[in-house]
């Protein structure tokens, strides 16, 4: 029986792949272990091994060929104790879609597959971009991460106070690969590999940037934040208010945030609802590429402590960014992603997308929804929210998180406390279950939300 | 207790061994060993344990301390009459090590960071009495606006960087500030200060790998004064000699008498060098002992009254000092001058702490942020 050779999931997110080049051509016999294939994803090139022993029969993609998608099947062996047969019709491989329509997110079952097409949103609207952008500006596709790096990289050119810290941030290039290329142009002392040790470099971030220095903190995720939450809390927070304004801590801590793809509880939890409710830090949570690179110079700007909270599923998703010489925004400020005049959705990080998307199927039914997107989630930005509440008088608040003490939980007491009269209907959340995050495919995707729960409840608080 | 820094020294200084060299794997053992400056510090320190001083920069140490003691008995009073308010950790006893180690720093220019006990750090740092009391009584005058208090006090004109409440969080903060020294060249070193009862938090050990790792500027100083709170240090540590909690990292260790103010400035010199020529952190381990509870709040009952008294009458670090100054001829007259000048430095500072006003309502809202967004 022939062997099925299906291209690999190469990470959690990994979607699609390049299969860069073939070490191998039919007939050649291969052992367990023997590298099979090289190929490459957004963020890296990897080796694909054999796992069976057998003889290669047919190579069924071509090298080159880009965003082959996992399980394809791109070759058939022959076991070792069998004749070599003619190799059964081969699946044709699916034609490659373009990449950018693609989200990285989560493998897998149909259901997976499913989320994660739900992460792109299909909107073919335009979204609305800032006033900060001159007319005519040309716009460049842009993944999510690589804004980051940009973002990093121009600031670190100006200002040679600004150092990046962080476990596997310089040599291996970034664990998610935003850092890619920032140890090659700024050299060790600027783009510092840590120890394992998230409570220790956090304090020393904080105390350099007390000595007068401008760190740029990366946490692997922000699960592992939580060892060094005291420090970003107790000294970078606090310090210029019990100081008297006299002490500063300038620095920014970022990295991943929220659900990732079937990591299970501890490395899946959104923690922006934790650092917005401490005064004293700035919290900023973008959704695309522009405001991620925008919002992160900004960040990198401001002489206050800034928690940047990014998504691993949208880190591969390419937007436009507006091709400037010096693209800022300004933090504190939130976005109207898409306008509409019946309902509002407000939101941030990746529930943007799931907002964009629901919009869209609303549309369909004649339910025009504004889609906010808050991208700083400390300072927040109340008078667009009620400005825009005044304007549709119904909204639901969609956020990728525990429903309760969440972000959600703020804005309806927002508009309750100073848009009461501008509602037809209660304010509804739209939240992940108020459950650790599992690990099986069927219960993570019942857990999280999606665009059919934000359309659900936007029909609700629309009595259609 | 304070333990007496001689016998430790010498028992520590006779474990080099000469063995036998076999196998190559075990010459490299003894070169890497050699290489090693574990005890070297120590032994320098050992070799050499006081500090001479002339007259008048021991009259200066003299002083300081002086300044030290009397400025927290005031605020000790005060806090009895209700004016100060909250947490407040007194230094007394402490004095020797504050004044002995910050006087071999180049003020202003070398960063000292310490925990909630920070009064003393702050005087020896040649910080205005008068702003600090003002601090204590909550005042607008007080050096964090009135809105920091006894732990949280900070100037960064002094390079003195807090004041800091969370046991233990200072360490890596003070890692930070000696990575800003290397990163900019300066020359600066940091001297950060810890307790015993901080010594065992996990933060401290992860900043000792990568203060060893990166060779970071930095001074290591663990106040030993026997008690993390109410836990004797026998009854919290595993390892009592804190000056070897480094050698798993690499770091350097010296054991330092602490009720001696010329030993405790001699070691900082050792330190120092040894910092100052880029080889990497220090870790100092200063035997001392505060009189006083933990805080105006702890009746310590852990330890008895012949303990602390037995200690006032025989180690004391400021009459020590006072008998050295009458030895070297300096006369009573002149050193009663000193404490009278220093009382009324504490009295005027007292004065300006109770008269001076509490902040305007308006402060409750400075400071939360640096920018307007």
């Amino acid at each position: 029986m022939a062997i099925e050779l299906k291209m690999p999931a190469l990470s959690p997110t990994m979607e699609e792949g390049t299969l860069a080049k073939w070490l191998v051509k039919p007939g050649d016999e291969v052992k367990s272990g023997d590298i099979i294939a090289e190929i490459e994803t957004d963020k890296a090139t990897m080796e694909f091994e054999a796992v069976d022993e057998g003889t290669v029969s047919e190579l069924l993609v071509a090298e080159g060929t880009e965003g082959v998608k996992v399980g394809t099947v791109i070759a058939t062996m022959q076991g070792e104790d069998e004749a070599a047969a003619p190799a059964p019709a081969p699946t044709p491989a699916p034609a490659a879609e373009p990449k950018a329509e693609e989200a990285d997110g989560p493998v897998g079952t149909e259901a997976k597959a499913k989320a994660a097409a739900a992460i792109a949103p299909k909107s073919t609207a335009k979204p609305v971009r800032d006033s900060e952008v001159p007319a005519g500006t040309p716009m460049v596709s842009t993944t999510v991460r690589e804004a980051l790096r940009d973002a990093m990289a121009e600031e670190m050119r100006s200002d040679d106070r600004i150092f990046v810290m962080g476990e596997e941030v310089a040599e291996y290039q970034g664990a998610y690969k935003v850092t890619q290329g920032l140890l090659d142009e700024f050299g060790p002392k600027r783009v510092i590999d840590t120890p394992i040790t998230e409570y220790g470099f956090a304090g020393i971030g904080a105390g350099a940037a007390m000595g007068g220095l401008r760190p740029i903190v990366e946490f692997m995720t922000f699960n592992f934040a939580m060892q060094a939450i005291d420090h970003i809390i107790n000294s970078a927070a606090k310090t210029n208010y019990m100081s008297g304004g006299q002490m500063r801590c300038p620095i920014v801590f970022r990295g991943p945030n929220g659900a990732a793809s079937r990591v299970g509880a501890q490395h899946s939890q959104n923690y922006g609802p934790w650092y917005a409710a401490v005064p004293g830090i700035v919290v900023i949570a973008p959704y695309d590429a522009a405001d991620a690179k925008g919002l992160l110079k900004a960040a990198i700007r401001s002489e206050d402590p800034v928690v940047f909270l990014e998504n691993e599923l949208v880190y591969g998703k390419s937007f436009d960014v507006p091709q400037m010489d010096d693209f800022v925004l300004p933090i504190g400020k939130a976005r109207i992603v898409r306008p509409g005049k019946d309902v509002t959705i407000v939101s941030y990080s990746i529930g943007v997308g799931f907002a964009l998307e629901a919009a869209e199927t609303l549309a369909a039914e004649g339910i025009e929804a504004e889609v906010i997107d808050l991208r700083t989630l400390r300072p927040l930005d109340k008078a667009t929210v009620l400005a825009s509440l005044a304007k549709t008088n119904r909204m639901v608040v969609a956020e990728e998180g525990f429903p309760v003490c969440s972000i959600a939980s703020e804005i309806i007491a927002i508009a309750m406390e100073e848009g009461f009269d501008h509602l037809d209907a209660p304010v509804l959340r739209v939240c992940d279950e108020d459950v650790p995050l599992p690990y099986a495919a069927n219960l993570e995707k019942a857990a999280l939300i999606d665009a059919g729960k934000i359309a659900a409840a936007v029909r609700k608080v629309c009595y259609r | 207790m304070a333990k007496p820094a001689g016998p430790r020294a010498a028992r520590n200084s006779t474990s080099a061994k000469a063995a036998p060299a076999v196998k190559p794997s075990e010459a490299i053992a003894a070169e890497d060993e050699a290489t090693f400056a574990l005890r070297s510090l120590q032994q320098a320190h050992a070799n050499n344990k006081r500090f001479d001083a002339t007259d008048e920069q021991l009259l200066k140490f003299y002083e300081q301390m002086v300044l030290i003691r009397r400025f927290e008995e005031k605020a000790g009073q005060l806090y009895g009459l209700g004016l100060i308010g909250g947490f407040c950790h007194l230094y007394i006893g402490q004095e020797a090590v504050a004044v002995g180690l910050q006087s071999a720093l180049n003020e202003g220019h070398d960063s000292v960071i310490t925990g909630y006990r920070d009064h003393g750090h702050m005087l020896a740092y040649g910080i205005d009495p008068k702003v600090i009391m003002a601090e204590l009584t909550g005042r607008g005058a007080g050096i964090s606006r009135g809105k920091g208090g006894s732990m949280h006090m900070f100037s960064t004109d002094h390079k003195f960087y807090g004041g800091h409440g969370i046991v233990g969080a200072q360490v890596p903060l003070g890692a930070g500030l000696a990575f800003a020294h290397k990163y900019r060249g300066d020359g600066g070193v940091c001297m950060a200060y810890f307790g015993d009862g901080a010594s065992n938090q996990g933060q401290v050990y992860e900043t000792f790998n990568m203060a060893a790792l990166w060779k970071l500027p930095i001074i290591f100083v663990v106040e030993n004064n026997g008690y993390a709170m109410g836990t004797a240090v026998k009854r919290g540590s595993a390892e009592t000699h804190f000056y070897r909690r480094g050698t798993a990292f690499r770091i350097p260790g010296m054991d330092v008498n602490g009720m001696d103010v010329l030993e405790v400035r001699q070691a900082a010199e050792v330190a120092l060098e040894y910092v100052r020529a880029g080889n990497g952190p220090v870790l100092m381990e200063l035997n001392t002992y505060r009189y006083r509870g933990h805080s105006m709040s702890d009746p310590a009952k852990y330890r008895s009254r012949e303990e602390v008294q037995e200690m006032r009458d025989k180690h004391d670090p400021i009459e020590a000092a006072k008998q050295e100054l009458l030895k070297r001829g300096i006369t009573e007259d002149r050193i009663k001058d000193i404490d009278k000048k220093i009382r009324q430095k504490v009295v005027e500072a007292a004065d300006f702490a109770e008269s001076s006003p509490e902040p305007a309502p308006a402060e409750l809202y400075t400071d939360v942020l640096v920018e307007k967004y």
